[in-house]
């Protein structure tokens, strides 16, 4: 029988928790969770942004309702444990009444029915913090609000409403951030600080003081060493503050943001040792073998933490022991540091920000003109604090020295500023395993170079989709890419192998950033800036080609860089003419259409006519001069068989002949051609509907294929091929109506065309990412990259243009000339 | 009686920049080169694989790509790149915006003319 496991907390720690266990042993445990709150978790870091109104709540959360289910959590929200029965291993709960403030130390919960009793084998406690009051008096009016919940949020924007002045009482990052948010209300707001400074806790003086500066000059009004004892209200709503000064402040508002304090009472009712916080020990358990404790509601070692990285790492060490996948680890405490932005000032600090110590050396950069000061206290030749303001560039590195105690370069100047030569301050394939990369979402580098070796995740993008790392902040993407080189760089392979031209050291995903950042737009532009001035003919087509998917409107063409195909429109065949291929949408054409093909092929002297694979009509032998002049008689335009785009859609008759029809597929067999016609791809793309399983136009052997089943659905199959290649189509979806096809066909072909490697067809595409990965990212969404796909896709349609209209406008002299005739005589006879 | 015989070819604007375009001399076509640095070449239009028309290739490190098979050859010497094949090749040159080839240099024959 499985273990009963009961989590007191549904906040980052406790949702957390039970993720690193199920991660570690789904089966171990049936899992019970309360949660004061009245939802699933969320990320209360996101808060702020919440209240000034960047993010909405629904896009803060964490883990939805359906994860609790998906996982048999059983959850109870809007429940507050009062004690627990350590003897008889019971919880007991009561319900909240809507009212109710989850944190308030008050509160009862209403006794009776609501009542719940649940025992436990194992128990954590992750209860986390409550805001901290001062003893004001007057904290308890109307118009007063603390800052710490989302209902926080809406009721602080609620009440802003009829406000012109604010005050937000606590001078901590949290009191900045409440205070940046209410300024994007449209309030004139001020800040009072006990402290004489801003920030106390991360800053050393003179960075405050900057700090305040910048802060002042946006409008920010702070007043330090400044003490409030009474909150005044007229009229029933606050009006003014009075200071232990006798100084008077008047105001419609006031947030109190003066930090936190762990909420321990569960635990001392229930007899459980605390301090500042829950005692525990190095493996987060209390004096209770059974009953841990994580989070902010803690206290470890004579700390008490309130940032999430000491989170994940305690999370981790617990759920090593109560899975027993490792039950001699432990957690030794954290190094913190936090990078933030407030109100557009970057800041990030770390460690100690003071020293008295003789032995320490101390560097200071001060550049006052640009708000910028950087000091750094190293100890051992390793940091032991560090303050950057106004310039953090050099942060993410600095956080990774500080955090692994790694030994700093002999030259301090490149630790404030990086190193004159360039090369890189810190690797991160010399950090240790345990080393955090992503501090977002708590993951370590051990995971990643797991990811990169069992996973076969070669970029950022894949290790992302599988450990999550990078998909916070983003700012440690830079790391998760030293990682991935330190590790293939060891399975020691020719990296230009991987290169998406030859001319240029980038593999596909890489260049792309080079081009989108450096704002390249022509092939002579790449080639110079990308390519050392090397000009490498067989380089230039699978640029133009990806230059085109990039920059679908500005792309700056060059004929120079295309094939002889894309300069003239046409297929080169064996004695230099061309072949002509017209637009038949779906394969459906008209008696007119075919008589002025007809006619054109007599006129031209089509040494060949025959239909194509793809249901087209191909008139063979035409000479390049007769191009355009073929083309006007035709009047359709281009089919585009002689390029690297998208071509034909094969279609069968469907359901207006065939007695077996099920779905319309010549309808959407021509929404689709006319759709994407001429898209740019890394290689041809040929895709068919048809309209019943006994699927008559080969549905299954395209690059999509797309099959009209029973109950008026459709089946997207991908990465078919029946060519040198044969390979039967992988089920990308099944959905129930045909614009649902054309949306998931834009996504996905739309990440081929950006992912793919130039000349890899989608078979080979499709097989090198894998299937299930393809569902992930172009299903579930779960990169969260396809409503830019759809919109990239859609750009790339609007700038559709027909090449044959060329015919009309030729865009270089002589564009479809054959030989131009040269009198020699003439000339002989100058130098004879 | 190797003396040189200077073909004009008109402007070099007709030359689209980094393409080539064949010019028809006494008959045989040249392929002409023009690189986005601003150089001339001339080679025989006429790749010795399965006669490609050279004019209509890529172009790029003193190369030019055969559109048919691949095939590639130095736009200065005419020498295959990486078989034992070549084609003529002929000096070529600018002068006053017009462009000039020397046709005299590997068809000696036509000297007589």
């Amino acid at each position: 029988m499985k273990r009963r496991l009961v989590v007191i907390g549904n906040g980052m720690a406790g949702a957390r928790a039970v993720e690193e266990i199920l991660k570690r042993d789904p089966e171990a445990f049936d899992i019970l969770m309360f949660g004061a709150e009245p939802y699933g978790n969320y990320n209360r870091i996101l808060l702020s942004n919440v209240l000034n109104q960047t993010q909405s709540p629904s896009e803060i959360f964490l883990n939805t309702l359906e994860w609790y289910q998906e996982n048999n959590i059983t959850l109870h929200v809007g429940m507050k444990v009062t004690h627990i029965d350590r003897v008889s291993k019971k919880v007991f709960a009561l319900k909240l009444s809507a009212e109710d403030i989850p944190y308030n130390k008050a509160i009862q919960g209403i006794d009776g029915d609501h009542f719940v009793e649940v025992p436990y084998d194992e128990l954590i406690i992750a209860t986390g913090s409550r805001p901290f009051v001062p003893r004001i008096k007057g904290s308890e009016l109307p118009g007063v609000f603390l800052f710490r919940t989302i209902e926080d949020c809406d009721q602080i924007a609620d009440y802003a409403k009829g406000c012109q002045k604010a005050v937000v009482i606590g001078g901590g990052l949290l009191g900045l951030e409440a205070a940046r948010g209410l300024m994007t209300h449209d309030l004139e707001v001020s800040v009072i600080e006990a402290a004489d400074q801003l920030m106390p806790s991360q800053l050393d003086l003179e960075s405050a003081n900057l700090l305040e500066r910048a802060m002042g000059a946006m409008g920010l009004r702070v007043f330090t060493k400044t003490f409030t004892s009474q909150i005044v209200a007229k009229d029933g709503r606050v009006s003014r503050l009075i200071f232990k000064d006798g100084g008077i402040l008047e105001t419609d508002i006031v947030v109190i943001s003066a930090g936190i304090v762990p909420m321990t009472e569960v635990a001392e009712k229930s007899g459980l040792k605390t301090n500042k916080g829950i005692l525990c020990d190095d493996q987060m358990r209390t004096e209770d073998p059974h009953i841990f404790a994580v989070g902010e509601c803690i206290e470890h070692r004579g700390l008490t933490y309130g940032l999430v990285e000491p989170i994940w790492q305690q999370v981790g060490v617990m759920a090593d022991i109560l899975t027993g996948v490792n039950s001699e680890t432990r957690y030794v405490g954290s190094k913190t540091g936090t990078k933030l932005k407030v109100m557009g000032v970057d800041l990030a600090s770390m460690g100690e920000k003071e020293t008295d110590e003789n032995d320490d050396e101390v560097l200071v950069y001060r550049d006052p003109n640009r708000g910028i000061y950087k000091k750094l206290i190293v100890r051992e030749n390793k940091i032991h604090g560090a303050i950057l303001l106004g310039d953090t560039g050099l942060s993410d590195s600095l956080m990774q020295l500080f955090m692994n105690e790694k030994e700093l370069p002999e030259n301090r100047g490149e630790i404030l500023f990086g190193s004159i030569d360039g090369s890189k301050l810190l690797d991160a394939g010399d950090l240790p395993d345990s080393a955090q990369i992503c501090g977002c979402n708590g993951v370590c580098k051990g995971e990643i170079v797991s990811a990169i070796e069992n996973g076969n995740c070669s970029s950022v993008a894949a290790v992302g989709a599988k450990t999550k790392a990078g998909m916070g902040c983003g700012s440690c993407r830079g790391f998760i890419a030293q990682v991935i080189e330190s590790v293939v760089g060891e399975v020691s392979y020719d990296a230009s192998e991987h290169y998406y031209v030859p001319g240029i050291p980038f593999e596909k995903s890489q260049l792309v950033r080079e081009i989108r950042s450096n704002g390249l737009k022509s092939v002579s532009v790449v080639l110079a800036t990308l390519g050392g001035g090397q000009e490498d003919p067989t380089t230039k087509t699978g640029l133009a080609s990806l230059l085109k998917t990039l920059w679908p409107k500005e792309y700056e063409d060059e004929r120079d860089a295309r094939f002889i195909n894309d300069r003239v429109h046409a297929n080169i065949q064996k004695d230099g003419t061309f072949s002509v291929v017209p637009r038949i949408i779906g394969g459906v054409t008209t008696p007119e259409e075919l008589l002025r093909i007809a006619q054109a092929a007599v006129k031209y002297k089509a040494k060949m006519v025959k239909f194509t694979g793809g249901q087209r009509i191909d008139l063979l032998g035409i000479k390049k001069e007769d191009l355009p002049n073929i083309w006007k008689d035709i009047g359709l335009p281009s089919g585009h068989a002689y390029t690297k785009a998208f071509r034909t859609v094969k279609s069968c008759v469907g359901t207006d002949f065939c007695r077996f029809g099920l779905g319309d597929s010549i309808s959407l067999a021509k929404e689709i051609e006319m759709r994407f016609q001429g898209v740019e791809a890394p290689h041809k793309v040929k895709m068919a509907v048809t309209g019943c399983p006994r699927n008559c136009a080969e549905a299954l052997v395209k690059d999509v294929g797309v099959v009209a089943i029973e109950g008026g659905q459709w089946e997207i199959y991908i990465g078919g091929a029946a060519g040198s290649t044969i390979r039967k189509g992988d089920l990308l979806c099944t959905v129930d109506n045909p614009q649902a096809v054309i949306q998931y066909t834009s996504r996905f072909l739309e990440y081929y065309r950006e992912h793919a490697k130039y000349l890899e067809r989608t078979y080979g595409f499709v097989e090198r990412i894998g299937i299930d990965l393809l569902k992930g990212i172009l299903i579930d969404d779960n990169m969260g990259i396809c409503l830019n796909l759809e919109s990239k896709m859609q750009e790339a349609v609007d700038a559709y243009k027909d090449p044959w209209k060329e015919a009309e406008d030729p865009v270089y002299p002589f564009q479809f000339d054959g030989p131009q005739l040269i009198e020699v005589l003439q000339e002989a006879e100058n130098n004879g | 009686m190797n003396k040189p015989f200077k073909v004009k070819l008109g402007s070099i604007e007709a030359v689209p920049m980094g393409q080539g375009l064949s010019f028809s001399v006494e008959g045989e076509e040249i392929a002409i080169f023009r690189s986005r640095a601003g150089e001339v070449s001339a080679i025989e239009n006429k790749c010795p694989h399965a006669n490609g028309p050279l004019a209509e290739g890529i172009i790029g490190e003193g190369k030019v790509v055969c559109p048919l098979h691949g095939h590639q050859f130095d736009l200065s010497t005419g020498k295959g790149c990486d078989r034992n094949e070549s084609v003529r090749s002929f000096p070529a040159w600018i002068e006053n915006g017009e462009l000039y080839i020397d046709y005299s240099t590997t068809s000696p024959e036509l000297v007589v003319l």
